[in-house]
């Protein structure tokens, strides 16, 4: 059963991402990487992470993702305007990389987990759980925490500055 | 239970995958996209060694990343978006200002 469950979502999930990188529409590549997301948040359940998993599906599939899907549709670029990839040789070149990185990092995983001793550990039922990341986040580690807060407001200052409305093509001093 | 080394595959097939959609995608947006399927395929790998050696700091480590995930994204947008002002595309072919 939970094998059954394991390679179902780590199928999907891969199937997604191969949509993903080989779709032409944006908007199809933005769909797909949802269901990457919530295939992603199928594992975490199986690995007792139930708060990241909730996150997952909060965070980044219902809002960065909205946010690509914004994107998307502001700029109009539905339509298949650019053809599906680039040149043949890169193209070739860039899949030639890909699967070589696959396969070694596969290879990485594999000789480290067999030279590693130790078994899968039993965990207690609250692990994972909101509470227990809860005390984590404002005990321990609550400095990283109030940091990603600076993170998060430096992003937004950036991302006005960047993409808010503004008199552009003009030179400055004709700037009212 | 499922071994560690599943999972780990699991990641590494996906991060993989992201760095061949950088590679080879001429939308901007497509890249981007790609770059959060490598953080989320190394969201996996923690999480599965947060399991593994039973211990939950690496669910903060996640937390973390969702939220550098998110920063990520707001300001990658936001550039696409003032490239696509500038220069009416967000092809990356046709960025070639810098010569590279």
């Amino acid at each position: 059963m939970d094998f059954a469950v394991f390679w179902i979502a780590a199928g999907v999930a891969g199937a997604a991402a191969i949509n993903l990188i080989f779709q032409s529409k944006p908007i199809n590549s933005v769909l797909s990487l949802v269901v990457v997301l919530f295939a992603l948040a199928v594992l975490y359940l199986q690995l007792s992470a139930e708060f990241i998993a909730a996150l997952q599906i909060i965070i980044y599939a219902g809002a960065i993702m909205v946010l690509f899907l914004f994107v998307v549709m502001l700029l109009n670029l539905n339509q298949d305007q650019f053809g599906s990839n680039r040149k043949p040789g890169l193209r070739s070149f860039g899949v030639l990389i890909g699967g070589t990185l696959i396969i070694e990092i596969s290879l990485i995983a594999r000789a480290f987990v067999s030279s590693s001793p130790t078994d899968g550990q039993v965990v207690a039922a609250e692990f994972g759980s909101v509470a227990q990341v809860g005390r984590l986040l404002f005990g321990e580690y609550l400095l990283p925490f109030e940091l990603t807060s600076i993170l998060l407001l430096i992003a937004v200052a950036g991302a006005l500055v960047l993409a808010g409305k503004r008199e552009e093509a003009q030179p400055p001093e004709e700037r009212s | 239970m499922i071994p560690l080394s599943h999972y780990l595959l699991v990641s590494a097939v996906l991060f993989g995958l992201g760095t061949v959609g950088v590679l080879i995608s001429r939308n901007l947006i497509t890249i981007l996209m790609s770059v959060e399927l490598m953080l989320n395929a190394a969201n996996l790998a923690l999480i599965s060694f947060a399991r593994w050696h039973a211990d939950p700091g690496a669910h903060v480590f996640v937390f973390i990343i969702f939220v550098v995930a998110a920063a990520e994204a707001a300001v990658g947008l936001s550039l696409v978006i003032a490239i696509f002002r500038r220069k009416n595309t967000v092809d990356v072919d046709e960025l070639n200002i810098l010569k590279g």
